[in-house]
Formats: C-alpha cells, sequence, structure tokens
C-alpha cells in the first residue's frame, strides 16, 4: 500500500470531511437537514481548526 | 401520569434489529443496506473505508490492551475498541499482517486517530441502524 505524507492542514482536513459525512447521515430525520448538519459540523472544524492555528502561532510569539 | 417505563418505546424483538447491528459492525454502512437505506449506507461506507484506508496510508499504528497504569489501560483498550470497531476492515488487517509500530512523528499520528476515529464513526453508524431498525427512526 502507497504511504501518504499528508500535512497537518490536509490531514485535518479529510478527517473533518469524512466525520462531517457521518455525523451528518446518523444525527437528523429528514435529508435536507442531515446536508444542513453536515455542513455545519464541517465548518465548525474549519472555524476550530482556523482558531487554534491562529492561538498555537501567536502562543509561539 | 405515565411513569418512566412507560413513556420509553419498547424495545422489538431481538431478530428485528440484531441482524443490521451485526452486518453494520462487521460493514460499515451495511445495516443501512439491509433496512433499504441505500443512499445513507453508501455515504457511510465510503466515509469510514475512506478514512480508515487514509489511516492505514498514513502508517497509523493499531492498539492493543496493555496492563499497567490506569492510563495506559484506559488508552490502549479504548484505542483497541476503537480500531475493533471497524469490522471487516481491522480483521482483514490484521489478516493481512500489517503491523506498524508506533512510532514518533505527525503524519503516523494522525493515522492511528484516523484508524481509531473510522472505528467510532461506525459505532455511531451501529446506533443508527439500530434505531432505523428498532422503528424509533425513519
Amino acid at each position: 500500500m502507497p504511504k501518504m505524507n499528508l500535512s497537518h492542514f490536509e490531514a485535518a482536513f479529510l478527517f473533518s470531511l469524512f466525520t462531517s459525512v457521518v455525523l451528518g447521515v446518523v444525527t437528523k430525520h429528514t435529508d435536507r437537514d442531515r446536508l444542513h448538519y453536515g455542513v455545519y459540523t464541517f465548518l465548525c472544524f474549519f472555524v476550530a481548526l482556523f482558531g487554534l492555528g491562529w492561538i498555537m502561532y501567536l502562543g509561539h510569539g | 401520569m405515565a411513569t418512566e417505563k412507560e413513556k420509553k418505546p419498547s424495545l422489538p424483538p431481538i431478530g428485528e434489529w440484531a441482524p443490521a447491528l451485526a452486518l453494520g459492525w462487521l460493514v460499515p454502512g451495511g445495516g443501512h443496506l439491509l433496512l433499504r437505506r441505500t443512499g445513507r449506507g453508501l455515504l457511510l461506507m465510503a466515509a469510514i473505508v475512506l478514512m480508515y484506508v487514509c489511516g492505514l496510508m498514513m502508517r497509523g499504528a493499531l492498539f492493543q490492551p496493555q496492563s499497567g497504569d490506569l492510563l495506559t489501560v484506559l488508552i490502549n483498550t479504548g484505542g483497541f475498541v476503537g480500531d475493533l470497531a471497524s469490522g471487516i476492515l481491522y480483521l482483514l488487517t490484521v489478516w493481512l499482517g500489517y503491523n506498524q509500530p508506533d512510532v514518533a512523528g505527525a503524519v503516523h499520528d494522525y493515522g492511528t486517530k484516523f484508524l481509531v476515529t473510522a472505528g467510532l464513526l461506525n459505532i455511531l453508524a451501529m446506533v443508527d441502524a439500530f434505531e432505523i431498525a428498532a422503528r424509533r427512526k425513519e
């Protein structure tokens, strides 16, 4: 199996994508709500990713 | 006044939900496919299988239960349960001899987390399949 070398951002992007798909599918009762919740969780992951990234960047001076 | 027990929906016979639950564990998304929720089943299967394969390609480590202090036991047993929850993906990986030691490095570490998270997401999919089979959800 080929080896995959990803940056932090790429790995976090894939993690957010896969997790959001599953959370969207399993949590709501209609397809419309599932799509909205999947997009919402994906955006939440990204806000956290950039937010924590900036905090770590500023914290290191 | 209704008691707490009366409010809870009764559990259908085990024969109605156990096959979906078991297939959902063995094949990610399989429980939904069995219950004819094809679109959702395929989405779950794609997301969980791709996450697991990415974890393998990043050379993530698989957990084994270990004895020792409480934290070691919790981390390794919890990780093992997470890995095992991927069903056939985990079994195939072990049967085919995948044996990646836990080495330092961000990519390996992400890989390990991808492998465990794929199993944890499959547990969510199994719970959803159970709720559909038990007619608590469409």
